[in-house]
């Protein structure tokens, strides 16, 4: 199978790998995929509190090429959104600008998952914040 | 250090290269000898059936037949077909059940479940952590409508050598057919049917040198005197058991093939034994959690299967781009399972994901081993340092104990 320029980019020049302190109050993580399956992908966000903007985002992923690139891309994403701009990224987007093909779009869906459980695990640590957005 | 020929191909348990004394073998049938081998009236019939004759004795004299014994086919892949199929029509009046075993090629196991669907009874005996059938498992698998065991001798993916002497001696105690597909050891190691009273074996010419498109079936003439009804009907060559003009430059090349690798064999095997073990010991210097699959000492020498904890396999072979080897993850298949093969020596799917084939052949040197071991190691270190498996343990967390999100 024949990867595409960007997918290998991804893989030789993963960005953002590495990992943040998963126990501080800013920091949300999701860790999403299973070894038997072949994908897991843990994704961090750090989040500034009174602005909801991502500050800063690491990733580690087991998986092939194709989903290492696609949690490398989701952390590029994510970093400089409010946590809500993050939520509408979608799995179609990362397919589109990493040109998978049909046998990889799980890859795509599971780094939209990691995105997700990163932020949920974030809005958990802030309960207060969730009312405040929804009355502003 | 010699410059490498890149890509380096490692990947001989899929297929060898064809040796250029074969291919030089071969190539006078291709131009002005291109008769027919079944011309009997002519000198372009004579020299064509003359040359299928020569190689006829070649390929037996290498497992200890008698020419007339070999029945040349397509492959091993048609040569198992006739084997299960041709035994199971001709001999449905004396029984109906088949025993073969769950990491056979899926030449084999889809010939068998293809009888299933006709009535035939299948058992399909489980293997050991070793990869290795258990031999009384075997023994109280025959029943009295038993009329065949099928059983390879050395397995595609990890290289396990089965203990054919042993089954052979079963099967003949209890009257009953035995088969074996030696593709991955006839050329590799001592394979004799006389002494493992093998009655029926699947060859193929592409995995020891020659080329692709030839295999052949030996069929045992005398104790006892096997009948195969045909799978392909026609002009009633190879005694009648596989009929359609004969690929005279395929079976000239599988001849020769075969009368190297029975001069070479035993030198060839000292040499990639000592590779291979070069490559596993260059690879343990540096790195901890690789796990070998299938047992270490009944194996074929040139395979190497090993399992790369915590380091997806398709991840890794994309790291060694300019190494051809194969890997069991599901992402390097269609299917988009993880090999059954593995599974089925009860390696986890989470290690099953992580392995790699490793197939030396003939014209690997020790310089493109070490440069193999370097780059799998330097890949294997850098993506451990992606892996949040990697991570996870070394920080003491128990893997199997973590809620995953498996879909």
């Amino acid at each position: 199978m024949a990867y595409s320029d960007k997918v290998v980019d991804h893989y030789n020049n993963p960005r953002n790998v590495g990992s943040l302190d998963k126990s501080q109050d800013d920091v949300g993580t999701g860790l999403v995929g299973a070894p038997e399956c072949g994908d897991v992908m843990k994704l961090q966000i750090q989040v500034d509190d009174s602005s909801g903007v991502i500050e800063d985002a690491k990733f580690k992923t087991f998986g092939c090429g194709s989903a290492i690139a696609s949690s490398s891309l989701a952390t590029e994403w994510v970093k400089g959104k409010t946590v809500d701009e993050a939520l509408d990224i979608k799995n179609t987007d990362i397919v589109k600008e990493l040109s998978l093909p049909p046998v990889k779009i799980h890859c795509s869906v599971l780094a939209e998952d990691a995105i997700k459980a990163a932020i949920s695990d974030w809005k958990a640590k802030h309960p207060a914040e969730a009312p405040a957005e929804t009355a502003g | 250090m010699a410059t490498l020929n890149q890509p380096i191909y490692m990947d001989n348990q899929a297929t060898t290269p064809v040796d250029p004394r074969v291919l030089e073998a071969m190539l006078p049938y291709f131009g002005e000898r291109f008769g027919n081998a079944a011309s009997r009236n002519h000198q372009f019939g004579w020299d064509a059936e003359q040359a299928v004759d020569t190689a006829r004795k070649q390929v037996a004299a290498l497992i200890n037949a008698s020419p007339k014994e070999i029945v040349f086919t397509s492959g091993a892949t048609e040569s198992d077909n006739l084997a299960l199929k041709g035994v199971a029509e001709m001999y449905g009046q004396k029984g109906d059940h088949i025993v073969t075993c769950v990491t056979e090629h899926k030449a084999i196991i889809d010939s068998a479940k293809h009888l299933e669907k006709q009535g035939v009874r299948v058992t399909f005996l489980p293997v050991e952590r070793s990869g290795l059938v258990n031999l009384d498992d075997l023994e109280r698998a025959i029943t009295d409508k038993t009329i065949l065991i099928s059983i390879m001798t050395a397995n595609n993916e990890v290289g396990v050598v089965q203990d054919i002497r042993e089954i052979g001696r079963i099967a003949r105690e209890r009257g009953v057919l035995f088969h074996t597909d030696a593709v991955q050891a006839v050329g590799k190691i001592p394979f004799d049917v006389q002494a493992m009273n093998v009655d029926i074996a699947s060859l193929s010419a592409h995995k020891m040198y020659g080329p692709k498109g030839v295999g052949a079936l030996y069929v045992r003439r005398r104790n006892p005197r096997v009948l195969l009804t045909p799978i392909i009907d026609g002009g009633g060559h190879e005694r009648g058991m596989r009929s359609g003009t004969l690929n005279v430059p395929g079976i000239v090349g599988f001849g020769h093939a075969a009368a190297l690798s029975m001069n070479e064999l035993e030198e060839e095997s000292r040499r990639l034994g000592a590779l291979r073990d070069r490559l596993l010991a260059r690879l343990r210097e540096h790195l901890d959690e690789i796990y070998i699959n299938g047992d270490m000492d009944r194996r074929i020498p040139g395979n190497l299967n090993i399992s790369f904890a915590y380091v997806e396999g398709e991840s890794l072979l994309m790291g060694i781009d300019d190494v051809a080897v194969s890997s069991g993850s599901a992402c390097t298949s269609a299917s988009l399972e993880p090999s059954y093969v593995l599974k089925a020596l009860g390696v986890g799917e989470d290690l099953a994901h992580t392995s790699i084939r490793f197939g030396l052949g003939r014209f690997n040197t020790e310089d493109e081993v070490d440069y193999v071991a370097d780059k799998v190691t330097r890949t294997v270190q850098r993506l451990r340092e992606l892996s949040p498996l990697y991570e996870m343990v070394k920080e003491g967390i128990d893997l199997s104990t973590v809620n995953w999100t498996a879909e």
